[in-house]
């Protein structure tokens, strides 16, 4: 398309779910969250994404049905814009340009014109205090409003939505802040205000974490960093309030939530165990245990058929009334520290990665959906914070994908080290990984690297599996049989032990036949013959540590390559036992390509990352790219695609057929991409089209093309006659009235203009005969994707409001009110001389 | 939502042979039965009738046991000198025996005297045997030479002298009259006809031959001698099929089955292996008190019966199963109650509501599973979990370390509950599979308890003992290492050599 494409790092693996507290539409049947700059409209029956709401350019801080119409939406963004939607078919409706942060939004089924928003005090970027203002909603009928009646109503509150809370039909307003409970009367316009002491005698926690209000009582609900919930009654009088408390949770109440009539609070925590409180008494309460992770919010459905709980591994579980779940929407799970790296499922070519706790999650970067998650610890998760869990370090698959290994280790400064590697293989019929071996201490220390040897499986060659450790062994592990006369079984067992002078083992890795294994050994490299596990020959290149290691690929696998921690990649030479060539880079990942010769490399100094993408052989590299990201790169892997991909530039030759992914330390998943934008976006609004299309039934086919026949005949026959009506047809105008749902249509007063304007002819008459053949030209197209014709119409309303509304009716109508006028003017003249 | 994880107990491998169902099998005998005869037992055969008496050859006498009789039933003693090899006709009504004086004598069951004397062998008689047309027999001497008798008139009908030392062993053959084999101390086998001059067939085994026996087929010829066992082939001329080496002294005796899937061999190394006659390879071991002579198993594999060379014959019955029976069966609902519904075939308009499946939790799971540390920690120190399942305990004393309530749940014990404990630690704690999780709550258990060290004796002493354990481990632990330090030394001089190969290549680098 474009002759120089850049190459950009695009973000990919979704936003965070649970960044705020999610919303369900009057019926239940749509579940909206927002996710990074965009919200997401989900099918609480399905659990698929339907829509994605696309327009804020900074995170979403807040979604709210319109409580005037229950199929419109409000979502309110840092970029200062609150916008409201039309769910049902992801448009756009309008925006409120208000100017500040917007940190949250509440909107009031009584208050007709003005919503409430938290925004910074003074509008400051450093501000930590925060006000709620009411900002009046301007009635205009324009795509793009300001809004800037700001009115405040509480002052020093804190930031989170969960801070604030509405009442009984609007009436107060209650806000939690450290110690305090400020609760504001609307109709007497007074600030109670409520105040905890620090700590009591008992050692409690008094600080506010959240609050909610009851929807038909006055009663206000308080969580407390603690886990006591406090329930505030006779809060209209500054002295003779009372509370009562509740506690169940051992830790930070994170979430409270009434359900529609009141009858039952909700709370959530740490524990991630889903409390309900019946009528607000401590000894009616149900649970629901081991909902994953820590419950960060929770709401309700307007109908209270359903409840949902967003948690922190970026999950949204919705939850039956009766407490049973019924709808997991999972995203990629982001946890502080992927260990294990970025591995690639050679079966399903899904990324492979740390997920919930003791998981291993399988997510497919095409679909951006978690495929799978892989329980490998499996022992109980207890949420408690400050306990010394079983992490999952290590994984690796097979060339063919048919085994998995994986690390465990469990660190304590009490007990000593605690390993565990398993070996599961995979079963074609459950089509999941199965144990098959589990090992303890394989290592008498870390381990710190496990490979494969990448044989081909249809050989009759042993399964090789090499791990190496920080006790100065590396270990090779091979499938032996060890069935008897009755049972079948393979297991895996300890072929051979090497170590190179009692260093510590950093780096093992095969080469691409599996013939030699190399091991890196502190500074040293060995290479050893796989077949007889003797030492063929050391590389040093002091006084650094190998840091990585990998063998060339290709016609490049003589080549091995190192980098060290003193900042040098070195290539060595495997036929002449001497070093190639050697950079000076600060090399921090190294990882080649399988599918060519390429090796990517990710160098780091002081604050950027660098990639450079290279081939052994050549001595200049393919492609450098400073400045990917801040910070150090984690982790990088090579996703083969699906379908080779045409590069144009010849730089970016190495992207055609395998795609890099990397992970920067704030844990963001990241790609390279060439295309723009627009480019990338299509295809899931073209998507979104098509579901809504008709269904093409025999009988639509039969009909629809009997019609799109008779038109032709009619345009041949009638010729010029019919030319006007038809171009009336086609003109964005028309298509637009009579396409657009009405109730996001503007009034009527508006569109009648532009309809009336549309039936015009044109001044520029083109000559019938040209006319006639468009026309031709477009029943024919017609007939041809007479599919299509819908989606042309669904697509073009995003573009078209604004062209039309903003900029061809505000004209038209100028010029014809001053013709009006003049006429008006001349007539009662002319009247008054006769 | 995930349902609750029980308790992951680690497994450990078994040590030492594992349970097959040939262990099963062969295990499934009372204990033995020692009958003292007056010298080595020679030869055991089993009447082919039932009762199945069988007829043990020692010294100069003929006892005959019945199957559960200490005490023989009959004995034959008209031998000035020892006899060797009584065996059965397979009417089990003649018994035949050779002798030291060279006299192969025929007895009646009922009978006392000898029926007939076959005289001709100028040495003595080892081996005899009845071809199957009942009305002859062979008999192998010490003189080199193997004779065919015939019953009715007691006269040598033909002898083979190929045989160039003893002749020890022999068997005939079930499905052919005129075929039988016998082994010498010639290191052959040879293989006649009795209605040949000349042998037929010579397999040459290379050790004295001992033992031989035919396949009920009598396609598979088997021989021992040595510490050889030689399977071969008759059907291709004598070809080697394979050559067991699975004793470490001479193989003396050889015996099949009743099914004939597993062959027997017994030795002067006190061992009689089994092996399966598919694969050749030994499916069970029994061990005994001295060198094997002989082995007999009668039909059906009821019985073993071993004599060795210190004169003492070990019987092994089967066990059975009425011994189970003796406990009396538990009541247990009816029968009905478990199928009602279950034999219900479901209509096409019916509606199938699936019960979730139950799974059944573990005591110690149960009580995990609601927080209720010290009763979980109670519940794997009952008896029969730490005595028989420690690995349960320790796995539970693991979970709740990672759980970190640990603490909790060693604290607060009285004087039983602690020495319970305490005896747990003493037992286990130098296990190395149990020792790093012990060692963590033996730490914690001095932890707690030492304010109150002092006030009870019995756990005083607990204490004292886990202390002396411990130290002794210690000792131990350091000999070991020692001992490692002297194998290193050794290794590293044997591996030198090959290391400066290696240095040499590398040096370019």
């Amino acid at each position: 398309m474009v002759a120089q494409e850049a190459l950009r790092v695009v973000r990919c693996g979704g936003s965070k779910l649970s960044g705020t507290r999610a919303a369900f539409s009057a019926d239940a049947k749509s579940l909206f969250c927002a996710s990074g700059d965009y919200v997401k409209v989900y099918s609480t029956a399905t659990e698929e994404c339907v829509h994605i709401l696309q327009g804020h350019t900074n995170l979403v801080t807040g979604i709210q049905l319109n409580p005037q119409n229950h199929m419109q939406l409000y979502s309110c963004s840092l970029d200062g814009t609150i916008k409201l939607w039309d769910f049902t078919d992801g448009i756009l409706i309008k925006t409120f340009v208000v100017g500040y942060k917007l940190f949250a939004f509440y909107t009031l089924a009584g208050s007709e014109d003005s919503v409430f928003i938290i925004i910074p005090k003074r509008n400051e970027e450093a501000s930590d205090s925060f006000q709620l203002v009411s900002v009046k909603l301007p009635k205009i009928p324009d795509q793009e409003v300001e809004a800037k009646e700001l009115s405040l109503i509480l002052d020093d509150i804190g930031q989170s939505p969960k801070c604030t809370a509405f009442g009984r039909e609007g009436e107060y307003v209650a806000s939690v802040c450290g110690l305090h409970l400020l609760v504001y009367f609307f109709k007497k316009k007074k600030i109670h205000r409520f105040p905890l002491s620090a700590t009591s005698s008992k050692g409690a926690n008094n600080y506010f974490t959240c609050v909610a209000c009851h929807p038909k009582e006055d009663c206000i609900a308080s969580g407390h960093k603690d886990g006591k919930i406090r329930l505030w009654r006779n809060f209209n009088h500054k002295r003779e309030y009372t509370f009562s408390t509740l506690h169940w949770h051992h830790d930070v109440v994170m979430d409270l939530a009434f359900s529609v009539e009141g009858t039952s609070l909700l709370s959530g925590g740490v524990e991630s165990v889903l409390v309900q409180w019946r009528d607000g008494s401590d000894c009616k309460k149900e649970f629901l245990p081991r909902l994953g992770s820590t419950i960060e919010h929770i709401a309700a459905s307007p109908n209270g058929t359903f409840f949902c709980t967003s948690h922190t591994d970026n999950k949204i579980t919705i939850i039956h009334s009766n407490l049973r779940v019924s709808a997991i929407i999972q995203g990629l799970v982001k946890g502080t520290d992927v260990k294990t790296g970025l591995v690639v499922d050679p079966r399903t070519k899904a990324l492979v990665l740390n997920g919930k706790p003791g998981h291993l999650q399988f997510y497919c970067l095409q679909t951006d959906k978690q495929l799978y998650n892989l329980d490998i610890v499996q022992q109980e998760y207890i949420h408690q914070i400050g306990l010394n869990q079983v992490d999952l370090v290590k994984a690796a698959f097979s060339a063919r994908g048919s085994w998995l290994a994986t690390v465990e280790q469990r660190e304590d400064k009490e007990t000593e080290l605690e390993l565990q590697m398993k070996l599961w293989s995979y079963d074609e019929q459950t089509q999941s990984f199965t144990l098959n071996t589990r090992i303890n201490m394989p290592h008498e220390s870390h381990v710190t690297a496990l490979c494969f040897r990448d044989t081909d499986e249809l050989e009759d060659v042993t399964p090789t599996l090499v791990t190496a450790g920080k006790d100065g062994r590396f270990k090779v592990w091979v499938l032996v049989n060890d069935s008897d006369a009755e049972k079948q079984s393979m297991g895996w067992s300890c072929d051979f032990v090497g170590s190179y002078h009692n260093y510590p083992a950093n780096n093992c890795c095969f080469s691409e036949d599996g013939s030699l294994l190399a091991v890196s050994f502190e500074e040293t490299v060995t290479v050893w013959d796989s077949d007889t596990w003797d030492l063929k020959c050391t590389f040093c290149h002091p006084p650094g540590r190998i840091r990585n290691l990998c063998f060339g690929r290709l016609s490049c696998s003589k080549y091995l390559l190192g980098t060290t921690s003193n900042g040098f990649l070195c290539c060595w030479n495997l036929l002449s036992c001497a070093l190639e060539w050697s950079a000076q880079l600060n090399i921090i990942v190294l990882q080649p390509d399988p599918l060519s010769e390429n090796i990517a490399a990710v160098s780091w100094l002081s604050e950027h990352s660098d990639l450079f993408v290279f081939k052994p052989n050549e001595p200049r590299p393919l492609c450098i790219q400073r400045n990917i990201c801040r910070g150090r790169v984690q982790w990088a892997v090579f996703i083969p695609r699906e379908v080779p991909e045409s590069v144009g530039s010849e730089n970016h030759k190495w992207l055609s057929r395998s795609q890099l992914y990397f992970l920067t330390q704030t844990q963001d998943l990241m790609t390279f991409s060439t295309k723009s934008t627009e480019e990338r976006l299509t295809p899931s609004s073209k998507q979104l089209a098509i579901e809504e299309s008709l269904p093409v039934t025999p009988f639509y086919l039969l009909l629809g093309k009997h019609r799109n026949q008779q038109q032709s005949k009619e345009n041949a026959d009638l010729g010029t006659a019919v030319v006007p009506s038809h171009l009336a047809q086609h003109s964005p105008a028309i298509k637009e009235l009579l396409h657009t749902p009405a109730h996001v249509l503007p009034s009527a007063s508006f569109l009648c203009s532009i309809f009336i304007n549309s039936l015009l002819i044109p001044k520029e008459n083109k000559s019938a005969g040209e006319v006639a053949d468009e026309v031709e030209m477009d029943s024919e197209k017609a007939e041809d994707e007479s599919d299509e014709d819908i989606e042309v119409t669904e697509m073009e309303p995003d573009i078209n409001p604004t062209e039309i509304l903003g900029e061809i009716t505000p004209k038209l109508s100028k010029s014809q009110e001053k013709e009006l006028r003049k006429i008006r003017r001349m007539d009662y003249s002319w009247i008054a001389a006769l | 939502m995930a349902s609750y994880k029980p308790v992951v107990v680690q497994s450990f491998p078994k040590l030492g042979e594992k349970i097959t169902q040939d262990t099963l099998y062969w295990k499934n005998y009372k204990t033995p039965v020692q009958i003292k005869e007056f010298g080595a037992v020679n030869k055991i055969d089993f009447s082919p009738i039932p009762p199945h008496n069988y007829a043990v050859t020692a010294s100069s006498r003929i006892h005959i046991y019945g199957r559960y009789s200490q005490e023989p039933i009959k004995t034959f003693s008209r031998f000035k000198d020892a006899a060797y090899c009584a065996t059965y006709r397979d009417d089990g009504k003649l018994l035949v025996a050779g002798s030291e004086e060279g006299i192969v004598r025929l007895f009646d069951i009922s009978g006392r005297a000898a029926l007939r004397q076959f005289d001709g062998h100028t040495k003595a008689v080892h081996v005899v045997d009845f071809l199957s047309d009942k009305y002859r027999i062979f008999s192998g001497a010490d003189d080199y030479t193997s004779k065919l008798w015939d019953i009715p008139s007691a006269t040598e009908i033909v002898s083979y002298s190929e045989h160039t030392d003893y002749v020890r062993c022999g068997y005939t053959s079930k499905l052919n009259t005129d075929l039988f084999v016998t082994g010498s101390y010639d290191h052959t086998v040879k293989v006649f006809d009795a209605r040949r001059e000349k042998s037929v067939m010579t397999v040459e085994h290379g050790q004295p031959v001992e033992s031989v026996l035919l396949f009920p087929s009598g396609g598979l010829l088997v021989s021992a001698g040595g510490r050889y066992v030689k399977v071969w082939d008759i059907l291709k001329g004598g070809q080697l099929l394979v050559s067991l080496k699975n004793h470490h002294k001479t193989v003396t005796c050889l015996c099949l089955s009743s099914s004939g899937q597993r062959l027997l061999s017994g030795s002067l190394d006190r061992h009689v292996k089994v092996y399966s006659t598919t694969s050749y390879k030994v499916v069970h071991s029994f061990d005994f008190a001295a060198s094997i002579l002989s082995l007999a198993l009668a039909p059906e594999d009821e019985t073993i019966v071993v004599g060795m060379t210190n004169g003492v014959l070990n019987v092994r019955h089967r066990k059975h199963e009425e011994s189970k029976e003796r406990f009396p069966k538990k009541k247990r609902p009816a029968y009905r109650t478990f199928v009602k519904g279950r034999n219900y075939m479901p209509k096409q308009e019916d509606f199938f509501v699936s019960k979730p499946v139950r799974n059944h939790l573990k005591k110690y799971d149960k009580l995990l599973k609601s927080f209720q540390v010290s009763k979980a920690l109670d519940a794997v120190l009952e008896v029969p979990n730490r005595s028989r399942t420690p690995e349960i305990t320790v796995a539970v004393m693991q979970e709740l370390n990672r759980r970190g309530t640990l603490k909790n749940a060693l604290a607060g014990r009285d004087e039983k509950q602690l020495d319970v404990l305490l005896a747990f630690l003493i037992r286990y704690v130098v296990e190395p599979r149990f020792a790093p999780v012990l060692i963590t709550v033996a730490e914690m258990i001095i932890d707690i308890y030492l304010p109150v060290v002092g006030q009870s004796a019995v756990i005083d002493k607990q204490f004292l003992k886990l202390q002396e354990i411990i130290e002794k481990e210690i000792d131990y632990q350091a000999e070991l290492l020692e001992v490692l330090g002297m194998m290193d030394a050794l290794f590293a001089t044997m591996t030198r050599k090959k290391t400066t190969s290696l240095e040499n290549k590398t040096n370019g680098i």
